[in-house]
């Protein structure tokens, strides 16, 4: 029975489906949601222990044979980032609960999350390039209903932005296929890479490699392709936000990395060196956007950008310490950015703004939220306790053991720069005198604390944990570093 | 016939890019029309365009044309349908909304009018 591989899709898929019926009844609606996230959260918590006990489990569609017909491969890789997305979906819907709104619920908010979650889910456990692109699409479909539900003015203006850049990179997407089909007469990753390993990686090959780059670098915003990110994401709600800062940009990640570890592994010197370059340049703009900005959601969406370069250079420097320094940012990053976005909405909440200038003292009256911001912020920096420290010292290891002194320096010293522009947030809202007395805030934060928390406590245990979370990320990083373990388990030789 | 199809879709990708980069809404959007109608035309020409029958089994002939890109390109017409529906819906919208079409004039960095 390895059927429990196809289950993480078919419960929001299903959830999805069934939530359109009801879209007047909101109360059937948060429940339905909220337990199917739940049976989510429990299946690919079990899909985790199943793959660590047996090993890369597939499931052949249809029973045809790959690379006939499409496999769907749960590796310990996947199988992580599954579980991750399942906690930040469910997270986010208990925050959207006291956050979205009447207005937005009754039209299919629920619904769309649910699809939303499918298209992750689903690209994060394909095993063909095609499926990939389909997954993409169900995600990216569902995160334009996201992004332009409400219709206020600035959310159309910048949904329309967001939507035709995501129709060129599609398109570029369809390009590439079309290009790797030509080549390799073939869709399957284990049959590509297998064939390639074969006959060569010629120059056309590595092209290709370069323009899977560019596609997935414009969904996973890179330098210098993250142009649309900080005008879209600051659009929509902020539980929205929390959603695709966490979930959008890191399946372009784990694209590149799933394409940079599995298929064209035969040319590291020119793609690797590209991609190391261009993390490098990622991290730079990033932490100037981050320090640039007084507004607090633009400062967190840098940082996104910041952590993308960091987990690409993890991915660049391809050995060991560098893909297993990258697993763990990329699984630190979802949980916290997701995190730090619900944050920003609650403080937005009370004070009705995003400009830092026009906030202050807001420890007095919210202690609470005040310290879960804090332990957030000093985990984005990587301080020793918390989740980001060992996934930052592992790259920035990896990048000292292929020889990349100068750029792993400069992953070390982004830190500082992290650091710096989350705590001006901490220092210029938090502390300092109060600005808005209790009774003149603009909203309570009733029910928004909850699951913010339940992230704050899962990124300490992540930290504190990581004896425990080893052994998975070791064998996550071993699949990933040998690609023949991927390709025996798909092809079954 | 593939050297004359790449250079048709490489002519389609010049008019797509050029339209994509004008102001009207309007004529960027018929710009991803174009430019999804030159990547179909690409994965029907990087399949190969030998000659066979038509992929049906009652044709019964020795040879038939590769499938496989067929099935993708239906896949990928019906994406772009929804999605250009939705873009021309979200256009339709933004002109009610917003008054303009121009794209110079949807710009603006403040978020909380």
């Amino acid at each position: 029975m390895n059927n429990i591989v196809m289950l993480p899709l078919i419960v929001p898929l299903l959830a999805g489906i069934l939530l359109i019926f009801f879209n007047k009844y909101i109360t059937i609606q948060k429940w339905m949601s909220v337990i199917a996230s739940l049976i989510a959260v429990i299946i690919s918590f079990l899909l985790v222990l199943n793959v660590r006990e047996n090993g890369i489990l597939t499931v052949e569609i249809g029973s045809w044979a790959p690379p006939y017909g499409i496999v769907f491969v749960a590796d310990m890789f996947s199988s992580l980032l599954v579980l991750t997305t399942s906690i930040i979906g469910l997270t986010s819907i208990l925050f959207a609960f006291h956050s979205i709104g009447d207005e937005r619920e009754r039209f299919y908010f629920y619904p769309a999350v649910q699809f939303l979650l499918t298209g992750v889910t689903g690209a994060f456990l394909t095993g063909d390039i095609f499926n990939l692109f389909v997954f993409f699409e169900v995600m990216l479909m569902s995160s334009y209903v996201l992004i332009v539900l409400g219709g206020t003015k600035p959310q159309l203006r910048e949904s329309i932005k967001y939507i035709i850049v995501n129709i060129f990179s599609s398109a570029l997407f369809v390009i590439t296929v079309a290009y790797l089909y030509a080549v390799t007469g073939t869709l399957n990753m284990a049959d590509l890479s297998q064939i390639i390993s074969e006959n060569g990686q010629t120059g056309i090959l590595t092209v290709i490699a370069i323009l899977f780059l560019v596609v997935f670098g414009m969904k996973g915003a890179i330098f210098p392709l993250y142009f649309w990110m900080p005008g879209s994401y600051q659009a929509p709600p902020a539980v929205v936000t929390a959603l695709f800062g966490a979930l959008l940009t890191k399946v372009g990640v784990y694209s590149i990395t799933r394409v940079y570890t599995l298929i064209f592994i035969h040319d590291t010197g020119y793609t690797h060196q590209i991609l190391a370059w261009l993390s490098v340049l990622t991290i730079l703009f990033g932490v100037i956007g981050a320090v640039a900005y007084w507004d607090i959601e633009k400062i967190v969406i840098y940082n996104i950008i910041v952590a993308v370069g960091v987990i690409l250079f993890g991915v660049a420097v391809f050995n060991s310490p560098g893909i297993e320094g990258a697993i763990y940012y990329l699984i630190h990053d979802m949980i916290i950015k997701g995190a730090l976005f619900m944050l920003t909405g609650a403080m937005i909440v009370i004070t009705g703004t995003s400009d830092l200038r026009k906030m202050g003292g807001l420890l007095k009256n919210h202690p609470l939220l005040a310290w879960m911001f804090f332990i957030a912020a000093i985990a984005l920096a990587g301080i020793p306790p918390l989740s980001g420290f060992v996934g930052k010292l592992k790259i920035v290891q990896g990048g000292f053991e292929a020889g990349e002194y100068v750029f792993a320096l400069f992953v070390l010293l982004s830190s500082l720069l992290v650091l710096y522009s989350i705590m001006k947030i901490f220092i210029n809202g938090f502390w300092g005198e109060v600005k808005l007395a209790k009774e003149q805030e603009k909203g309570s934060t009733k029910g928004l604390l909850f699951p913010i928390a339940v992230l704050i406590a899962l990124s300490i245990a992540f930290g504190v944990g990581t004896e425990a979370v080893a052994p998975y990320i070791t064998q996550a990083a071993e699949t990933l570093l040998d690609p023949s373990i991927y390709i025996q388990a798909v092809l079954k030789e | 016939m593939e050297i004359l199809m790449a250079i048709v879709s490489g002519l389609l990708f010049m008019a797509a890019t050029y339209l994509m980069l004008s102001k009207s809404l309007l004529r960027i959007i018929i710009g991803t029309g174009l430019l999804s109608h030159g990547a179909h035309l690409l994965i029907l020409t990087m399949g190969g365009l030998k000659k066979g029958a038509a992929p049906l089994l009652g044709e019964e002939a020795s040879s038939y044309v590769d499938p496989l890109p067929q099935a993708l390109i239906l896949t990928a017409i019906v994406i772009s349908f929804g999605v250009t529906s939705f873009l021309l819906v979200l256009a339709y919208r933004a002109y009610q909304e917003l008054g303009s079409d121009d794209m110079d004039q949807l710009r603006g960095n403040d978020h909380n009018e």
